[in-house]
């Protein structure tokens, strides 16, 4: 059985000595669909990580739990040394208090398929509510640091039109200000580009690159893009019916993965790739 | 047919019982928005007793007559102790009865808003009360001024039912005078037109308030 289970699922896992996110044996059903089963994955600080995968194979509900949108069915998922859904009293795991997820949440940045903008708000507050609201700072210096932060994502002039001015592209550079003005440790993007004209896409993927390069964020960011998966990040993790199947390094997995599954779903990218690259 | 200088003597008389209107009408409606808000958190509560109980009272008080509720609100809770002013006891009735058709709009509202906002809003760290404040009711409200704006000009229209618990509202104030001087068409005609009057201006004043706030 065990020896089975290791041929079917190639998984490889990385050390990782001190991880900032780590999935133990976390498992996520919705009635009877187990969309997740057991899965292990530990990301190093500042690592990138994209999270590959047909559709419906959990990468999305992966990332949820991750922050908090989706409670795991079992398992643990520990942010930075600490359990998030749970609290250690005497050295037993309880199920975690509304404070105790929002200390360690406050680690953890999303940014969303359909942005999710505030649409009664300027961009401005937009990025400013939470810095104010959440971290306590002075209007004047969340004002500073959104604008610096829009500045980088390239709407440093639009500070007060309305989300619903701008065009896809735009709304979703203006998410990703808003997660990063709060100075995150994780960031995780689900399919930030699925909702947005083939033209708008580059100018997104370019943000993140820069953010990427940075080297000062970890990122779990899921995508369909396979040629920016290879491109920005350390590692790819192929997921397929809720289990991670495959994963390494980009050259590894997008040229020579090992398992047929990884093959069949690449063999659909593998052109769009090469021609990009 | 018509007496103009019979009409402006009552004026001052009928303008003093149009305070008590206006009055009942903004504190009840104050009470029910406030009131409303309240039944319809409790009504969402994932504590389910608190939820079903809500539900229930909603229904109950939906379904009974305001004139009943006012009956008991000033006839029956002295027996209880708790004696009330006609004026505080008609914005209570008031009050009350319209919350419970308030809490569904708000509920309406709340509901519209989508379930990306919510997350966004985890997705932030924002607290319960700031979820609300800065994004959930700002975006729920807007689309129900034009339903709440007819459940206030309804309210200001049902302040008459408030002269069954003795409150010398407008109408009440005119048929006195009529009672008196034997001439009912010009206080009753007044009367009335202080209600187009009033309810005009609401109206237009609601889809300016709309405007407004439905400015992104
Ligand atoms: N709230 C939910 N209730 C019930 N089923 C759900 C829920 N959320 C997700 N699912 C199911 O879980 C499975 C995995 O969904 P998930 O969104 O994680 O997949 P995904 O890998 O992100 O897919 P895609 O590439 O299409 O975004 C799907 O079968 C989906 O229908
Ligand atoms: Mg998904």
């Amino acid at each position: 059985m065990e020896a089975i289970q290791l041929n079917q699922y190639e998984d490889i896992s990385p050390v990782i000595d001190k991880p900032i996110i780590s999935y133990q044996k976390v498992s996520k059903s919705f009635g009877d669909l187990k969309v997740l089963r057991e899965i292990d994955l530990d990301i190093a600080p500042g690592e990138i990580v994209a999270v590959i995968g047909s559709s419906g194979s959990g990468k999305t509900t992966l990332a949820r739990m991750l922050m908090t949108l989706e409670q795991p069915t079992s398992g643990v998922i520990m942010v930075d040394g600490e359990p998030l859904w749970h609290k250690s009293v005497n050295g037993k795991l309880v199920p975690a208090d509304e404070k105790h997820i929002r200390r360690v949440r406050s680690k953890i940045g999303m940014v969303f398929q359909q942005f999710n903008l505030f649409p009664h708000m300027t961009i401005l507050r937009n990025v400013t509510e939470a810095p104010i609201h959440v971290l306590g700072i002075s209007r004047a210096e969340a004002e500073e640091r959104a604008v610096a932060m829009l500045n980088k994502v390239g709407l440093g002039n639009k500070l007060d039109v309305y989300p619903a001015q701008l065009s896809g592209g735009q709304q979703q550079r203006v998410a990703i200000a808003r997660a990063l003005v709060m100075r995150p440790k994780v960031m995780l993007c689900d399919e930030v580009t699925s909702a947005l004209d083939p033209e708008l896409v580059g100018e997104v993927l370019e943000v993140l690159k820069e953010i990427a390069a940075e080297g000062e964020t970890t990122m779990l960011l899921i995508t369909h893009e396979m040629a920016f998966a290879g491109d920005v990040a350390d590692r790819i993790i192929f997921i397929d019916k809720g289990r991670i199947v495959e994963q390494g390094p980009p050259n590894v997995i997008l040229s020579n993965p090992r398992n047929p599954r990884t093959r069949e779903f690449l063999s659909r990218f593998r052109q769009q790739w090469a021609s990009k690259s | 047919m018509w007496d103009w200088e019979y009409a402006f003597s009552i004026m001052p008389q009928l303008l003093k019982a149009l305070q008590i209107t206006i009055s009942a009408t903004i504190l009840g409606f104050l009470l029910a928005c406030i009131l409303g808000l309240l039944l319809a958190f409790a009504r969402r509560s994932n504590f389910k007793p608190l939820s079903l109980v809500t539900g229930g009272f909603v229904e109950f008080v939906r379904s009974t007559p305001l004139l009943a509720q006012l009956y008991f609100i000033f006839y029956v809770l002295p027996q209880c102790g708790i004696m009330l002013s006609p004026l505080s006891a008609g914005v209570i009735g008031l009050g009350l009865h319209y919350s419970t058709y308030l809490s569904e709009v708000y509920r309406a509202g709340i509901d519209a808003v989508p379930r990306g906002q919510w997350e966004a809003s985890t997705a932030l760290n924002f607290s319960r009360t700031r979820t609300w404040l800065s994004v959930i009711l700002p975006q729920a409200i807007p689309p129900i001024i034009p339903v709440m704006g007819n459940y206030f000009i309804g309210m200001f229209k049902d302040t008459p039912l408030l002269s069954a618990i003795t409150l010398v509202e407008v109408l009440q104030a005119a048929k006195i005078i009529g009672s008196h001087t034997f001439r009912y068409i010009e206080p009753i005609t007044i009367v009335g037109l202080m209600f187009l009057v009033l309810s005009y201006v609401s109206s237009v004043g609601i889809r300016r308030l709309e405007a407004r706030l439905n400015r992104w």
